[in-house]
């Protein structure tokens, strides 16, 4: 790939084709693309699909004009990584796969290679470099393609992560002084520390007496989610609030005691009815059963 | 010397953490409520810690030797108005100050020495019938 100094002409031959054959490439491209099957018609739309195959090839023109087809990091690139950007992102939430996605560029291949060896005619030393160059180019372009597919992925599984962090973690007042904190999902330290603190700032702002960690929801407790949890309710007990940890599924309560976790000093209920009992019943309230109101009247209606 | 104000309500201390605690002043604190404990013959000390937003691990350890040393005194010890940012450190520091009393604020606090001593006080006279 050395050959950007020692044989320009050769270069700017790229250039000249895309120039001269631009409208004949891009059909050649997107009569490529429509005939693949890494097509999805049920995804996008041909007229989408051919204003960005033309957007893309204007701006191939542009930027070969500079004659760099090796480094694609360059500012007269831009605009087409940006395109590029665009397409991968948008395919990526539209649910193409990576190599579906990646197709867009490398099907450029054919039809631009096709094209060099026509125009060379017999010329094969500079088709060589020609073909070369090309094909190192749109390799590139392929691959940065491929990775931008990926961060965009990765964003989304970032921000469905923090979502979900947020979603799953509410503070509930079930009572005058009493919390609730329905716990969904495995708890890893990150998850501790946004419930711990949820929690905290909630009987901060509630004056609750009364935390009532559920944890139903949870699939498995080891040490490490045990810990969490008790860290949560020293934590919890330090600001004045007692905790009481409910929802212990039959399997959980075996688990933690052959794991040899000590739960001996938190109060633990099977379940949040009997928590919210004995949390009213701490608080010195008792329940009682009085007359059934009439259910008439709402029936009428 | 700065010292940290200990204020006598009844039969009962009261101690506002008002700045940010250094190491010279719990210390200080310490000999003073011990000694105000003693000559008040106090049998409940309030501590009140809402306005103490850091603390490190020897404050942390200080609060608690404080209130263990109160008890000793018998004396009900309650600390009230942790931030969550501070139970949260001292969690994590591995200090739950266990055998302390905590309430939310000092209302609470004051409530819950009240009910402690009249429970002691239903102790003793249970045990001399």
């Amino acid at each position: 790939m050395n050959g950007s100094a020692t044989n320009p002409a050769n270069r700017g031959n790229l250039s000249a084709i895309l120039d001269k054959h631009e409208s004949e490439l891009l059909a050649q491209w997107i009569a490529e693309q429509l005939g693949s099957i890494t097509l999805r018609r049920d995804l996008m739309k041909e007229s989408e699909l051919r204003s960005q195959s033309g957007h893309f090839l204007s701006l191939l023109r542009a930027a070969a004009q500079k004659n760099n087809f090796t480094d694609t990091s360059r500012p007269e690139w831009d605009a087409i990584r940006d395109l590029l950007t665009d397409v991968s992102k948008s395919r990526a939430t539209q649910g193409f796969t990576p190599s579906e996605t990646a197709a867009f560029v490398f099907s450029l291949r054919s039809p631009l290679l096709g094209m060099i060896q026509r125009e060379a005619g017999i010329d094969t030393s500079a088709t060589a470099s020609d073909l070369n160059s090309a094909a190192a180019l749109l390799d590139k372009l392929g691959l940065f393609t491929f990775e931008e597919y990926q961060k965009t992925r990765e964003g989304i599984i970032n921000r469905q992560q923090q979502e979900m962090m947020e979603l799953s973690t509410p503070v509930v007042r079930l009572f005058d002084g009493i919390v609730a904190v329905p716990l969904i999902g495995t708890l890893d330290s990150a998850r501790t520390q946004v419930v711990m603190e949820n929690l905290l700032q909630r009987i901060v702002e509630t004056g609750a007496e009364i935390a009532i960690i559920d944890i139903t929801g949870v699939p498995t407790v080891d040490t490490l989610v045990a810990q969490h949890l008790l860290k949560t309710v020293a934590a919890a007990r330090l600001m004045g609030a007692d905790c009481i940890i409910s929802g212990i599924r039959p399997q959980i309560a075996q688990t933690i005691i052959h794991l040899g976790v000590d739960l001996q000093n938190v109060t633990t209920k099977a379940n949040m009815a009997d928590a919210l009992v004995l949390a009213l019943k701490t608080m010195g309230m008792v329940i009682t059963r009085g007359q059934k109101p009439s259910r008439a009247p709402v029936h009428e209606k | 010397m700065e010292r940290i104000p200990i204020l006598k309500m009844g039969s009962f201390l009261l101690v506002t953490i008002q700045v940010d605690m250094h190491d010279q002043l719990a210390m200080n604190l310490q000999d003073d409520l011990t000694e105000r404990i003693v000559k008040c013959n106090s049998k409940g000390v309030l501590i009140d810690i809402s306005s103490l937003e850091i603390v490190d691990s020897f404050i942390g350890r200080m609060l608690g030797n404080i209130a263990g040393m109160s008890s000793i005194l018998d004396a009900e010890t309650v600390v009230v108005g942790m931030q969550p940012s501070v139970a949260i450190t001292l969690v994590e520091l591995g200090l739950s100050l266990k055998g302390v009393r905590t309430a939310l604020n000092v209302e609470k606090g004051m409530a819950l020495l009240r009910n402690a001593l009249e429970l002691d006080e239903e102790g003793d006279a249970g045990s001399e019938d």
